[in-house]
């Protein structure tokens, strides 16, 4: 079976602050990570893999500092990695990303193509589905299990709000997987050292089969408009006191807005 | 593409079992706004099998044409026939804009019909204006909550958003509107049905919507453990409110994902909203900060809760949720 996973670098959002005074983001000292539905994305393909023996790609598209998650993916046991990048790729909005991919994917060889559900950074979870949608491949998002049946065909867990769906899915198709699907596995320490030693393959605009119009800020259905730090509101009261007299404001303020009679 | 010949406001209506949900009746509701400033048209598009006698009720809601699209291929969810369906309609119709809830169905749709139609897709909206030249201009968070973006679709229509449920507002069913009632045929292509639903299951029987709660008691990283969370149900039953938790509890396994508040979690906006324990990431703050009171009690006086609080208590959670508990039981 072959597997490719996508994979992106993202800022880890958990990190990132706002300063009270100037209501900007500090973004300095935020560091980079592997997206962590992504990550779920390729332990899923990795346990495959354990156990019956698949092949597995990354391919990523992002800047050049983005070849540190391809060597981290190296350590974590995959058997190639791709590193998409081209002035072309710019300015893209998920549409133009997509198209980006697909067009690499397109030289590929593939039973299962893996992305996580959405990236930290955008969380819009629209670039695996578009991606399929470019393919005419089937989709499964929020994608938590996968067990393949043989004979072409995966049996997947998809969870929804309520609980979960089981679906049949032929493949070769496209998941996007939640990072609570599993627990990615650490680097290997063996892993780490060869990492740097393996290839990865650069792959820009001219290795990829793709329409040159549906690329980059040109490819962008969207655009920003305006970005904006979110606008605080003005602090309420804050108190320090003993547990009674805590209590008492409180239950006061509850009568004050007539929550309690 | 020329614009002028795109037309109307376009809302998916999601039902599940029959039921429309919620997010459907407010993204109407805003639909409703929004036309009546474009001077424009609502149509709620109603797929599914067996359905249409729920047509009707949609146009109390604010839509001006129901579009009904039953059929056996659309009498449960999967991706391709309901991506199929809103196609046709898409290049038929013409839309100028199209409004999905931002539900694990509607991001699963959303996507691929804006792929397909080769369109602009916002996610996750929290505000839906009119722009000067008559676009779209939808908001949403980004980088995690940190940053809010304003976003476009210029050239291409239809202009399509998901909207997360809760965050919009259903307008009160008004009787005496009157719309029409259209049964619309989708002609399937099934070679390209690969998925095959083979069982949903419900995992929680009497599932709660923590978005429908008046009042909120909800605990993070400072109730600790199980013990704590009993206290917050003995306080929640006094008060006759739910209990939620921040990402951090639900992750611990001390209770159902449902319940989550934030970013990955639930919109809510209750009366009240009790933030007990809770630090109050920006994660956390996005999914509640609407809420008419919020009451933050916390051990730290720099936890950034305290900035959207209304009132704030710096001490011991677990403490005064008992005294207060016992307070409110007298």
């Amino acid at each position: 079976m072959n597997i490719v996973v996508c994979i992106k670098q993202v800022p880890d959002t958990t990190e990132i602050k706002i300063d009270p005074k100037t209501g900007t983001l500090i973004r300095d000292g935020v560091p980079s990570i592997m997206n962590p539905d992504d990550k779920s994305g390729l332990e899923m393909a990795l346990q495959l893999k354990d156990e019956q023996g698949a092949h597995v790609t990354v391919i990523t598209m992002g800047p050049p500092q983005a070849d540190l998650i391809l060597r981290e993916a190296y350590a974590m046991g995959v058997d190639r990695a791709i590193h998409l990048t081209d002035r072309k790729f710019a300015g893209a909005d998920t549409l133009a990303t997509s198209h980006a991919l697909a067009g690499a994917l397109r030289k590929i060889d593939f039973d299962l193509l893996i992305t996580g559900r959405q990236a930290i950074d955008g969380d819009t979870a629209q670039v695996g589905p578009q991606i399929a949608e470019h393919l005419d491949l089937p989709q499964v998002s929020y994608l938590e299990d996968l067990k393949f049946d043989g004979d072409k065909t995966f049996t997947m867990k998809r969870h929804i709000e309520e609980g979960y769906q089981m679906l049949q899915v032929e493949a070769p198709c496209v998941v996007t997987v939640l990072s609570s699907a599993n627990s990615p596995r650490y680097m290997s320490v063996g892993g780490i050292v060869d990492a740097y030693q393996k290839e990865v393959e650069v792959w820009g605009f001219n290795e990829i089969e793709v329409d040159e119009k549906d690329l980059g800020l040109k490819g962008s259905p969207t655009s920003v408009h305006k970005a904006f730090a979110r606008g605080l509101k003005p602090a309420g009261e804050l108190y320090e006191v003993e547990t009674d007299e805590a209590v008492g404001i409180i239950i006061k303020k509850l009568k004050e807005k007539f929550i309690l009679n | 593409m020329n614009l002028e010949e795109y037309k109307g406001i376009y809302v998916f209506i999601e039902q599940r079992e029959g039921e429309i949900q919620n997010v459907a009746l407010e993204l109407l509701g805003q639909a409703r706004k929004l036309a009546d400033e474009l001077n424009d048209k609502v149509y709620a598009m109603l797929l599914g099998h067996n359905i249409a006698d729920q047509a009707q009720s949609l146009i109390a809601r604010g839509a001006d044409e129901v579009i009904v699209v039953d059929a056996p291929e659309l009498a449960e969810y999967t991706t391709e026939p309901y991506t199929q369906a809103i196609c046709q309609i898409i290049e038929d119709r013409k839309p100028d804009s199209m409004l999905i809830g931002a539900t694990t169905l509607g991001r699963d749709l959303g996507p691929r019909v804006s792929a397909r139609a080769a369109t602009g897709l916002t996610a996750d909206c929290t505000k839906i204006e009119v722009g000067k030249n008559n676009e779209l201009l939808m908001t949403r968070p980004a980088f995690g909550g940190n940053l809010m973006a304003t976003i476009v679709c210029k050239n291409h229509r239809p202009q399509m958003g998901t909207v997360r449920p809760g965050v919009l507002f259903a307008m009160d069913a008004d009787e005496s509107r009157t719309g029409e009632v259209v049964n619309y045929e989708v002609k399937f292509n099934s070679a390209k049905f690969k998925v095959k639903l083979l069982e949903t299951v419900k995992e929680d029987t009497d599932l709660i919507d923590i978005t429908e709660a008046r009042i909120l008691v909800s605990g993070g990283r400072g109730i600790g453990n199980q013990e704590g969370f009993e206290a917050m149900d003995g306080l929640a039953d006094v008060l006759d409110a739910e209990v939620s938790a921040s990402r951090a509890m639900v992750d611990a396994g001390y209770i159902g994902h449902e319940r989550q508040v934030g970013q990955t979690g639930k919109t809510v906006r209750p009366d009240l909203y009790f933030a007990f324990g809770i630090s109050g990431a920006i994660q956390h703050v996005a999914g509640m900060e609407e809420s008419d009171l919020i009451i933050a009690v916390n051990k730290d006086k720099d936890a950034p809760i305290f900035q959207v609080a209304d009132l704030g208590i710096v001490g011991d959670a677990k403490q005064i949720i008992k005294k207060l508990t016992q307070q409110l039981e007298k």
